[in-house]
């Protein structure tokens, strides 16, 4: 079929994932752009990077509960924190403080902490069988707040507030991942590490999201009257997109604090889950490319805010004078949501739709 | 010939409004059922009730000879019942080819983990899922708009692509609520024509919620016509047309 490349003969190639050439060539450059970066760029901005794809794949999870099936959860930031202390726990050993089991592989705690946050999504998910909306949102809040009351608390397993505990180690088989050797540097190493599981857990996402359990899933969120009387199982499908969500909120949480270095029971509140709806309203609800460009855009805000303040000289980059770069980054996250739900409502997807359509039909505007 | 549908008896109030007071018929193998009756007699809350949207307080509804009364619509729908709704009830924002594909859910066995590695079983079942679907295309001449939202499509498409996500249920039998409402002549003859072919050529009963008389007339076997919840009267269209009770629910008496 030279010549046409978008005449399709069988409906298997019609239905590939990546059916056209551009997407084929755009998506190849794009993972070898990625595998690429750690020889082109600085340390600190590759741990940035890495944990931008980190947040990716929370974003990820996020995206299928609240963009695809509807269900709005402010409790992300619950799972995501089991997902830590679970990873935490599997990989750490006993010490003075805080208790382990001693198991640091990776391919160990990483699925630990995914299954653990799913169990705990399953059992909440029940309430978002019966209650939607406005509603279902007050109750995940609820669990941030127990959660926050008991990561507080429970010291032997997170350290206690104000004090945390060391986060899982990235260590595959024996192999460190998170120390310099002569494969590369601790961040060159990581972030090849991030990038290739958010791949895997892209691609896994995308998949979900074109099967029957995807196509349920958007049925339940524009009118799940009709889903049911199709044939849709609404509870069951519900409790699906609660568990798959969990589980990458808890892988999420588990990756991530590695690269901070220590995990703090603080931050498990609710900022942290409007960080994560805000990546998802920003990228574009609905999508799994718009999830992943709402996190690392959120992930790289701050470090261009920051990077903004010797040309805007009145702004003071201490946080005891007034402006400060701070609450510029305060401001700056608040005014983008909004300005985005104004104005483009389909997020950074409806954005590169836009060009996309443009450049499509150009020299025509239809 | 022991009758698909068995609608007994059945009883339906929202706190003292008397939605359906008693309603009762058989929708016969093959049968194209109409029922007929002013705005708010209870028509769609007999349809609701038959897809399981409504629980009846009393009364039974036997399709297929199990007793379906109060189970969840998705049971239903899987036992063999499709609809369309009076208010195109589409996924507005997926493809017809999706919301055709919808249709077909619970003909797809494949798990979630089967769906995320999208190998084997879960691959070949929605091929062969997109092939029945294509034949639905083919059938209700939708191939213009296949990969178009549905929300961006005109009215009378998107009531076409309605019935075909019900036809893709495969039902046994099919409830159209008001398939021709706000459509323009020649759409109304188009969909007349649908529905003929879904009978002729599908051989499926149906039950037909509609106004228009004139359709209702032409193609229905039966009709029931209904009136603040109870039964006036059921039979021939040709009957029905002359029953005085039926030209008094419409018209009125006069003094």
């Amino acid at each position: 079929m030279r010549g046409r490349p978008l005449l399709y003969t069988s409906y298997r190639a019609d239905m590939a994932l990546l059916n056209t050439p551009a997407k084929r060539v755009s998506l190849g450059l794009l993972v070898l752009l990625g595998l690429a970066l750690p020889f082109l760029l600085q340390d600190s901005t590759l741990n940035l990077l890495a944990m931008g794809c980190v947040a990716a794949i929370g974003a990820i999870g996020l995206g299928l509960v609240t963009g695809y099936a509807g269900q709005v959860s402010l409790g992300h930031a619950f799972f995501f924190g089991i997902g830590a202390y679970t990873s935490a726990l599997v990989s750490g050993e006993t010490g003075v403080r805080t208790m382990g089991l001693g198991v640091p592989n990776l391919l160990v705690w990483l699925p630990a902490a995914g299954l653990v946050a799913l169990l705990f999504g399953v059992l909440v998910a029940p309430l978002a069988t019966r209650l939607r909306g406005l509603y279902l949102a007050i109750v995940t809040l609820g669990l941030v707040f127990i959660g926050q009351h008991v990561f507080g608390e429970w010291g032997s397993l997170t350290g206690g507030t104000g004090v945390g505990r060391a986060p899982a180690r990235l260590e595959l088989f024996g192999y460190d991942v998170a120390a310099t050797d002569s494969m590369g540097t601790r961040e060159q190493k990581s972030f090849w590490l991030m990038f290739s599981l958010l791949i895997v857990f892209a691609l896994a996402a995308r998949n979900l999201a074109r099967s029957k359990v995807g196509r349920a899933f958007t049925a339940i969120r524009d009118r799940d009257i009709a889903a049911g009387v199709i044939g849709v199982n609404l509870s069951r499908y519900k409790t699906i997109a609660f568990a798959v969500s969990s589980f990458y909120a808890g892988c999420a949480g588990a990756l991530l604090y590695p690269l901070v270095g220590f995990i703090e029971p603080g931050t498990f509140s609710l900022l942290l889950s409007v960080q994560y709806i805000a990546m998802v309203l920003i990228g574009g609800a609905g999508t799994i490319s718009g999830a992943i460009a709402g996190a690392f855009f959120i992930t790289l805000l701050p470090s261009l805010t920051r990077g903004l303040q010797p040309l805007v000289p009145f702004i003071s980059t201490s946080p005891t004078e007034l402006p400060n770069i701070f609450q510029v980054e305060t401001i700056l996250y608040g005014v983008l949501v909004i300005g985005f739900l104004i104005f483009e409502p389909r997020g950074l997807f409806g954005i590169w739709i836009r060009v996309r359509t443009y450049w499509k039909t150009w020299p025509f505007s239809y | 010939m022991s009758p698909i549908l068995q609608f007994e008896d059945v009883h339906l109030a929202f706190a003292g409004v008397k939605a359906i007071a008693g309603v009762s018929f058989e929708v016969g193998e093959k049968e194209l059922f109409a029922v007929i009756g002013p705005n708010g007699a209870g028509k769609t809350s007999i349809f609701n009730v038959l897809s399981g949207v409504y629980k009846p307080q009393s009364g039974r509804v036997r399709f297929l000879d199990n007793d379906i009364t109060g189970l969840k619509p998705h049971r239903i729908a899987a036992m063999g019942m499709a609809r369309t709704f009076q208010n195109v009830e589409l996924f507005a924002n997926l493809t017809v080819l999706d919301n055709l594909m919808l249709g077909r859910h619970h003909h797809l066995r494949y798990g979630s983990l089967a769906a995320i590695a999208w190998l084997g079983r879960a691959r070949r079942e929605e091929i062969e899922g997109r092939r029945r679907v294509e034949e639905i295309v083919d059938f209700l001449e939708l191939e213009q708009w296949r990969k178009q939202s549905v929300g961006l499509l005109p009215y009378g498409v998107r009531k076409r692509v309605e019935l075909g996500r019900a036809l893709a249920m495969e039902p046994k039998l099919l409830l159209l609520d008001e398939p021709v409402a706000g459509m323009n002549l020649e759409e109304t003859e188009d969909m007349a024509r649908y529905i003929l072919d879904i009978r002729d050529e599908l051989h499926l009963p149906m039950i037909l919620v509609e106004h228009d008389m004139g359709l209702v007339m032409d193609l229905a076997d039966r009709v029931m016509v209904v009136d603040f919840g109870q039964t006036i009267a059921t039979g021939l269209p040709a009957e029905i047309q002359h029953d005085p009770e039926v030209i008094r629910a419409y018209l009125g008496v006069t003094q």
